[in-house]
């Protein structure tokens, strides 16, 4: 289990997942060492998963993204299979998400501008298989991005 | 906008994996020098195509039962300003991102909870009592996968 220094060690690095175990050490007032071990230790208890760079899609000339939120013919017994199956082959899906709810399935998508939106929603998304219903979110903007759990 | 190569393409993804690794690590695979490696990676933070570093850590071994998606209309346009809701929204703690959309809602929220009950008191106390917020529509995440996205197309 966690205990308070972990806690802190843990929202100290999920604020700048940049920082070293170095850095780490003078915020927290432990000593280097100390910072690493404990890290391992979350590493090897699967509580660290690592850390990623955040790609920003807008910047790479995607300036498009949009949410689609699919509800899916249920009455197909494997329609979350094979829907999930076929979206995972487009390119231009970077996430994907499931739920319960009113909503069974939720791509986000990104495009070079609007043309190219449609030619994906058109030659991509309608063709996936077992989808009832879509609605469409268009993204504005991101106001808070950074996923910080609050430890 | 800067022009990117199939080995800014290989860097990109594998940073997007796993951003610990050093210059001379990646380059050693992409088969770069080590400065080289450095050089491009610097190139592609000053485009802003790199922004920044995420810690990836385990939801549920940290206590966190419960993702929500909440769609969030507005119910008073013009009388609240949307900077109110906006600044009001990212202090919730439990609120870890805010998306403004277009569509059937206005904000699009990702709440962590510890479980069911704690997520109806976020909901309760913290997000039905900000300023200006109407019809709330809440969707429980139950899977979730980030794709490599269209790289080295």
């Amino acid at each position: 289990m966690l205990d308070d220094m972990d806690r802190r060690l843990l929202r100290h690095w999920q604020a700048d997942a940049g920082l070293s175990p170095a850095e780490l050490a003078d915020l927290t007032g432990l000593t280097a060492g100390k910072v690493s071990r404990r890290i391992t230790r979350m590493q090897e208890a699967g509580i660290v998963q690592g850390v990623a760079a955040v790609v920003d899609w807008a910047a790479l000339g995607y300036t498009v993204e949009v949410s689609l939120r699919i509800t899916l013919d249920k009455t197909q017994g494997n329609a979350f299979d094979r829907f999930l199956e076929e979206a995972r082959q487009l390119p231009e899906v970077i996430e994907l998400q499931t739920f319960l709810g009113r909503v069974d399935v939720r791509l986000s998508v990104i495009a070079r501008d609007m043309a190219h939106y449609q030619q994906i929603y058109r030659e991509g998304i309608l063709t996936l298989p077992h989808i009832a219903d879509i609605e469409a979110l268009m993204h504005v903007a991101r106001i808070k991005s950074e996923e910080a759990l609050p430890l | 906008m800067i022009t990117l190569d199939e080995v800014d393409h290989r860097l990109i993804r594998s940073l997007a994996r796993d951003a610990t690794q050093s210059a001379g690590a990646l380059g050693r695979h992409l088969g770069l020098s080590q400065p080289a490696t450095w050089r491009r990676i610097k190139r592609l933070e000053e485009a802003g195509i790199l922004r920044g570093k995420r810690l990836r850590l385990n939801r549920e071994a940290l206590g966190f039962g419960v993702t929500v998606f909440l769609g969030v209309k507005l119910a008073t346009k013009g009388r609240v300003s949307l900077e109110d809701f906006e600044r009001a929204v990212s202090a919730i703690p439990e609120v870890q991102t805010v998306e403004h959309v277009l569509g059937l809602y206005d904000y699009r929220l990702r709440v962590v909870a510890r479980d069911l009950a704690d997520f109806e008191r976020v909901l309760r106390r913290r997000i039905m009592t900000l300023p200006g917020a109407g019809a709330v529509e809440a969707n429980v995440l139950l899977s979730e996968e980030r794709l490599t996205g269209p790289l080295g197309l």
